[in-house]
C-alpha cells in the first residue's frame, strides 16, 4: 500500500472513531456498544503487538486484562481513587505481573508457550475467584462506580454521560495506540518484525531474542491492562470472567479476523466481533454456535483477515 | 485420632489415584494429538461430552455395557470426520490456527449438545451392582470406581501396547520425533495423523462415558475437565506420554492430599504444582529437550 | 429438548403480531426498531439461556411467556399490549449481564427489567436499574443481599431468601434426624452465605456444626469431602452445593452408601437438577420453593395443565417465578395506574398476589420496606417415583414464609426512596 493510501486509511479510521456515538445509533447500535468496541479494539491491538508483529502466540492475555480491571476497580472501591490514578494502578499491577511471568516463560515457544499462557491465565482467574474478601470472589467487585473527573478548570461527567465516557476512552485509546505505533516504527519495532519473520536469522544477526520477546510481551500486557481498566470503568463492575481464557480466545480471533499483519486490523476485527456477538445473542439462543462458526470460518477461509484480504485484493 | 487421620489420608490418596487415573485418560488423548500433530485440541472436552451423551442415548437400546463399547468409537468416527474436514488443512501452519479452530469447535459442541439433549442435566444409569461399595470399612471403594480404574488401566495399557508393538504405533512414535523422515520413508503421513487423532478422540469419548457415571451429565460436563488435562501435560512434560500419565496421577493424588490438609485448596494445588514444575524444570518431569523451542 | 416455542413467541427483539413484513424489515435493518401501531409496554428479561443455569433461565422464560399471554388476553397493561424483550445474560458473566441490561434500558427502552438466576448478576444488574430508575423484579436470584444489605427501592424479589430456606428446613431436620450437622459448601460468596445462614438457623434450634468442607465450584470429585464427612459422624449431612455440583455429590454419596449411615439433606433444591439424578440417588430432605403437585389448592391444576400444553413438562419453581414476575409488573401498573417506577414501587408495598397467581396455600405478598415476596416453602423428601412420572418430591410440610423470614432489621435492608 502506498504511503498516501495509508494516510488516507488512517484518516478514515480516525474520523469513524471520532463520530462513532453518532452514526452508531443510526444503525441500531448504542453508545455503550461503541465504547465496548474501542475497549476491545485496544485489547486486540495490544495483543497483536505480540502476536502479529513479534510472531509470538499468547492465549492468556485476558489475565492481564483482568488484572488491569481489578486493579482499577479495587483502587476506586477501597482507596477512593480518581479515575486516572485507578487506571494507573491497574496498569502497574498487571505490568509487574507480566514482567515476572514473562521472565519465566520467555524461553518457550509455539504451542508450549501458548499452553503455559493459558495455564497462567487460569491461575489469576482462580485467585480472583477464591480471594473472596478482596476481590468479591465469584460475585465480582460491585458497589462502586466511575466518578466524574475534575480537571480543575472543567468537570467531565463520565459517570452519567455515556458519550463523555466514550470520548474519554477514545482519548486513552489514542494515546496507547499512538505509543504502539511509535514503538513499531522504531528500530526496536523493526527487530520484532525480524524475529517474527525468521527467529534463527535474527539471532544470527545478533538480535537479543529473549530480551526483545520479553519486552514485547510486557508492552503488550501493559496496553491490554489499560483496556481492562477501561472495561471495569465501563461496567462499573468487574468479575473473574474478565480473566478467563475464553476472553483470551476472543482477543486472538479479533486480531486474526481483522488481519494480524496490519496495524488497524485488530480494531476492525474487534468491531465486527463485538457487534456480531451483540446482535446474534439478542436474536437467538444458539449464538454460541454462531460465534464458534465464526472462529472456524475465519481460520479456514479468511486466515489473513479482512484487511489482509483487502490488501491482497488491491495488489491483484 | 492419629489412626483416624492416617486412615483418612490413606483413603484420600487412594481415591486421588483413581481420580488421577481418570484425568490421565483424558490428558493422554490430548497429549497424543499434541505430540504428533502439534494441535492443541480445545474441543477435547466437547468430544468427552459427546461420548457421554451418545452413551446416554444408546443405553436404553443396548444397555450400559453396549454403550461403553460403542460410544467411544462413534465419537472417534466423528473426530475423524472433523479432522479430515477442518483440521487437516491446518497442519504445517502456525499452531495459532488449529488452536482457534478447536476453540470455536468447543463453542459449537457445547451449543449443539444443548440443542439436541437440552440444557437440563439428564440422569445417567449405571448398572446397580456397580453402584455399591465393596466393603463397609473401605466404603469409598465403590464398584464403579474400581471398574473405572480397570477400564482406564486397560485403555492406557492398550495404548502403550499399540504404540510399542504395532506398526501404527511405531510410526506414531517415530513421527512424534521426526515427521519429515517418516514421510520420506514412504509412510502416508496424512493417514497417520488421522488415525492418531482418532485414537485420541476415542480416549476422550471413553473418558466421557466413565465421567457420566460419576458426575452429573449436562452440556458443560467437559468444560471443567480440560484444564486439569492441560496441567497434567505441562507437569508431566511435553512430548512424553508416560509423563502425561504420571502428571495426571500426580495431580489426582495432590488434590487428594490437599483435601485432607487444605480442603479449600484442592483446585489450587494443581496450579501450584504447575508453577513449581515450570520454575524448576521447565520441560516437565519427563519432557524432552528441544521441545520448548 | 429444544424449546421451539421460544422463537415463535418472542418474535425477535421487537414486539409485533404481524410476522412477515416485520421479518423482512428485521433482516434488512437489524438494529432499527420498526414503528408499530399501538406502542407496547416492553418488559426486558436479562436471564441465562446458555451455560450451567440455562435450564433454570429457560423455565423462568416459559413462565414469563405464559403470564404475558394471559395479560394480553385480558387487555394488556394499562390498555396497551405487553411484550417481552429477551436477552441472554450468560450464566456467569456479569459483564454480559450488565451490558444486556444497559442495552435493554437504553436501546430497547424497556419499562421493566427482569433477572437474574445468578445472584451475583442480579446484584450487578440492580446497580444499573437503580442508576436508571427502572423497576426490576428478580425472579430467581437467591442471595440475601438483594433484599437485604444491598436492597434498593426499585428492586423486588420473588424467590425466597437463603435465610428463609435454611430456617424452614432446619426445623424439620432437627425434629426428625438429630442435631449434629456436617456441611459440604460450595466455595464462593453465595455458598458461604448459605452455610452461615444454615448454621445460624440450626443453632437457634439447638443444632451443632460438627464439621464442614468447602468444595470448589464445579468440583469433579466429592469423595474426599464425603470421606471426611463420614469420619465426623454427623446425624445429617447437608449438601449446600447446587445444580450440577449437587448432582455429582449426591451420585457419589449414594455410590458410597452414605445414606445408610447418615441422613442426607440440603437447603434449596429444584426440579431441574432432581430430574438429572438417577432414581436411586433421588433421596434426601430438601426445601422446594414451589411444587406442582398441590392437591386441594385452587388454580394450581390449571397452571400445571397450561404449562404441560406448552412444554410437555410440569412447571417448576422457576416457571412460577417467571409467571409471578411478569404478573407483578402488570398488577403494579394497574394499581398505581402509571408506568412510573416510583409509583409502581410504592403500589407494591405490602401488595398481596391474587390466589390464581400466588398458587399456594399461604398468602403471598411483598413485604413493605424490603420488597421481598413472602409466600410458601415446601419441605419434603426427594423420591425415586411418586404418583405421577414427574412427582419427584414428597412434600411433608408447607411452611409459611412470613413466619420463618427474619425481621426487617435483621435483614439489613435500609431503603432510601428518591425525593
Amino acid at each position: 500500500m502506498s504511503a498516501a493510501l495509508v494516510r488516507a486509511f488512517n484518516a478514515a479510521i480516525c474520523l469513524l472513531l471520532l463520530f462513532m456515538p453518532f452514526w452508531m445509533g443510526a444503525i441500531g447500535g448504542y453508545t455503550e456498544l461503541a465504547t465496548r468496541i474501542v475497549v476491545m479494539g485496544l485489547a486486540a491491538m495490544s495483543l497483536n503487538f505480540l502476536l502479529g508483529f513479534t510472531g509470538v502466540l499468547s492465549f492468556g492475555h485476558a489475565a492481564y486484562f483482568g488484572l488491569g480491571a481489578y486493579g482499577a476497580a479495587m483502587a476506586i472501591k477501597y482507596l477512593g481513587a480518581g479515575t486516572i490514578p485507578a487506571i494507573g494502578l491497574g496498569t502497574v499491577v498487571a505490568t509487574v505481573a507480566a514482567m515476572i511471568i514473562g521472565a519465566l516463560i520467555v524461553r518457550l515457544r509455539g504451542v508450549y508457550f501458548a499452553m503455559v499462557t493459558i495455564a497462567f491465565g487460569q491461575v489469576f482467574y482462580f485467585i480472583a475467584f477464591r480471594w473472596n474478601a478482596l476481590t468479591g470472589g465469584d460475585d465480582g467487585l460491585t458497589g462502586w462506580h466511575r466518578l466524574p473527573i475534575d480537571f480543575g478548570f472543567a468537570r467531565l461527567d463520565i459517570f452519567q454521560n455515556d458519550k463523555a465516557f466514550y470520548y474519554f476512552a477514545l482519548a486513552i485509546f489514542a494515546i496507547c495506540v499512538g505509543a504502539m505505533a511509535k514503538l513499531l516504527d522504531s528500530p526496536f519495532g523493526r527487530s520484532l518484525i525480524a524475529i517474527r519473520e525468521n527467529e534463527r536469522r535474527a539471532r544470527f544477526l545478533g538480535v537479543p531474542i529473549e530480551w526483545h520477546v520479553w519486552f514485547s510481551f510486557v508492552i503488550s500486557c501493559l496496553f491490554v491492562s489499560v483496556a481492562g481498566a477501561l472495561y471495569a470503568l465501563l461496567n462499573n463492575f468487574t468479575d473473574p470472567r474478565a480473566l478467563r481464557f475464553d476472553l483470551s480466545g476472543n482477543f486472538v480471533i479479533m486480531a486474526v479476523l481483522g488481519g494480524m499483519r496490519s496495524f488497524w486490523g485488530p480494531l476492525i476485527g474487534a468491531a465486527i466481533f463485538v457487534a456480531l456477538q451483540d446482535y446474534v445473542s439478542s436474536h437467538t439462543q444458539n449464538w454460541m454456535s454462531v460465534i464458534g462458526l465464526v472462529f472456524v470460518l475465519v481460520v479456514r477461509f479468511f486466515p489473513r483477515g479482512v484487511l489482509g484480504m483487502l490488501r491482497s485484493g488491491a495488489k491483484a | 485420632m492419629a489412626r483416624r487421620m492416617s486412615q483418612v489420608v490413606l483413603f484420600n490418596v487412594f481415591n486421588g489415584l483413581i481420580v488421577g487415573a481418570f484425568y490421565a485418560l483424558m490428558a493422554l488423548g490430548l497429549s497424543l494429538i499434541l505430540n504428533l500433530s502439534g494441535v492443541i485440541n480445545f474441543a477435547h472436552g466437547g468430544f468427552l461430552a459427546l461420548g457421554a451423551y451418545l452413551a446416554y442415548t444408546l443405553i436404553p437400546y443396548i444397555g450400559f455395557w453396549g454403550a461403553l463399547i460403542l460410544a467411544p468409537p462413534l465419537t472417534a468416527a466423528l473426530g475423524l470426520v472433523i479432522e479430515w474436514l477442518l483440521i487437516r488443512p491446518l497442519y504445517g501452519k502456525d499452531p495459532l490456527y488449529s488452536l482457534l479452530l478447536t476453540f470455536g469447535l468447543a463453542y459449537i459442541f457445547e451449543d449443539v449438545t444443548r440443542l439436541i439433549w437440552g440444557a437440563q442435566s439428564v440422569p445417567f444409569q449405571v448398572p446397580a451392582w456397580l453402584m455399591t461399595s465393596l466393603s463397609s470399612q473401605y466404603f469409598f471403594l465403590t464398584g464403579y470406581r474400581v471398574f473405572m480404574m480397570i477400564i482406564v488401566a486397560a485403555a492406557v495399557g492398550g495404548l502403550f501396547a499399540v504404540l510399542k508393538y504395532t506398526r501404527l504405533g511405531m510410526r506414531i512414535r517415530a513421527g512424534t520425533r521426526d515427521l519429515d523422515t517418516v514421510s520420506t520413508l514412504g509412510v502416508n503421513v496424512r493417514v497417520l495423523r488421522s488415525l492418531n487423532f482418532g485414537i485420541g478422540i476415542y480416549m476422550a469419548g471413553l473418558a466421557g462415558v466413565l465421567a457420566a457415571g460419576l458426575l452429573g451429565l449436562s452440556p458443560t460436563i467437559g468444560a471443567n475437565l480440560i484444564m486439569p488435562s492441560f496441567v497434567a501435560i505441562i507437569v508431566g512434560g511435553l512430548g512424553s506420554l508416560l509423563g502425561t500419565l504420571l502428571g495426571g496421577l500426580m495431580i489426582g493424588v495432590a488434590s487428594g492430599l490437599a483435601a485432607v490438609y487444605f480442603p479449600s485448596a484442592t483446585e489450587a494445588v494443581i496450579y501450584v504444582m504447575m508453577g513449581l514444575v515450570l520454575l524448576v524444570r521447565p520441560r516437565g518431569l519427563l519432557g524432552e529437550e528441544g521441545r520448548v523451542h | 429438548m429444544a424449546n421451539s416455542n421460544w422463537r415463535a413467541r418472542i418474535s425477535r427483539r421487537t414486539l409485533v403480531k404481524s410476522g412477515a413484513a416485520l421479518a423482512a424489515a428485521q433482516f434488512a435493518s437489524p438494529f432499527v426498531m420498526s414503528a408499530r401501531a399501538a406502542d407496547p409496554v416492553r418488559i426486558g428479561l436479562d436471564n441465562p439461556l446458555t451455560g450451567a443455569y440455562a435450564a433454570n433461565g429457560k423455565n423462568e422464560l416459559v413462565g414469563c411467556q405464559m403470564a404475558l399471554d394471559e395479560i394480553n388476553a385480558k387487555g394488556g397493561i394499562l390498555g396497551r399490549p405487553a411484550g417481552l424483550v429477551v436477552e441472554d445474560s450468560s450464566t456467569g458473566d456479569a459483564g454480559t449481564a450488565v451490558q444486556k441490561a444497559r442495552k435493554l434500558i437504553d436501546s430497547d427502552k424497556v419499562d421493566f427489567l427482569l433477572g437474574n438466576v445468578n445472584s451475583a448478576l442480579s446484584l450487578a444488574m440492580a446497580q444499573v436499574s437503580n442508576e436508571k430508575g427502572i423497576l426490576q423484579i428478580v425472579p430467581g436470584g437467591h442471595t440475601d443481599a438483594i433484599t437485604g444489605a444491598s436492597c434498593h427501592w426499585n428492586v423486588f424479589r420473588v424467590c425466597n431468601t437463603t435465610q428463609m430456606e435454611a430456617a424452614a428446613v432446619c426445623a424439620a431436620l432437627i425434629k426428625q434426624y438429630g442435631k449434629k450437622f456436617y456441611y459440604i459448601t460450595p466455595d464462593y460468596a453465595f455458598g458461604h452465605t448459605l452455610e452461615s445462614g444454615m448454621v445460624k438457623a440450626a443453632g437457634a434450634l439447638g443444632g451443632e456444626r460438627v464439621g464442614g468442607d468447602l468444595a470448589p465450584l464445579g468440583a469433579v470429585d466429592f469423595s474426599s469431602y464425603l470421606i471426611n464427612a463420614q469420619a465426623a459422624n454427623p446425624d445429617v449431612l447437608i449438601f449446600l452445593v447446587q445444580g450440577d455440583d449437587m448432582l455429582n455429590a449426591m451420585k457419589q454419596a449414594v455410590q458410597f452408601g452414605l445414606q445408610n449411615k447418615v441422613h442426607l439433606a440440603g437447603s434449596q433444591q429444584e426440579m431441574e437438577p432432581l430430574e438429572g439424578l438417577p432414581p436411586e440417588a433421588r433421596i434426601g430432605t430438601w426445601v422446594l420453593e414451589w411444587y406442582w403437585n398441590q392437591p386441594g389448592v385452587p388454580h394450581v391444576a390449571e397452571f400445571v395443565e397450561a404449562t404441560k400444553k406448552r412444554t410437555g413438562r410440569v412447571p417448576t419453581a422457576r416457571t412460577w417465578f417467571g409467571y409471578v414476575s411478569v404478573w407483578t409488573c402488570a398488577l403494579a401498573a394497574a394499581k398505581a395506574n402509571s408506568l412510573k417506577a416510583v409509583d409502581m414501587a410504592k403500589a407494591l408495598q405490602d401488595f398481596h398476589l391474587p390466589p390464581e397467581i400466588a398458587l399456594g396455600p399461604n398468602p403471598a405478598f411483598y413485604r413493605a420496606g424490603q420488597n421481598q415476596l413472602l409466600a410458601s416453602l415446601f419441605v419434603g423428601n426427594a423420591q425415586a417415583s411418586g404418583s405421577a412420572p414427574d412427582d419427584l418430591f414428597h412434600v411433608t410440610e408447607v411452611v409459611n414464609g412470613a413466619q420463618v423470614a427474619s425481621s426487617l432489621e435483621e435483614s439489613g435492608c435500609k431503603m432510601t426512596w428518591p425525593t
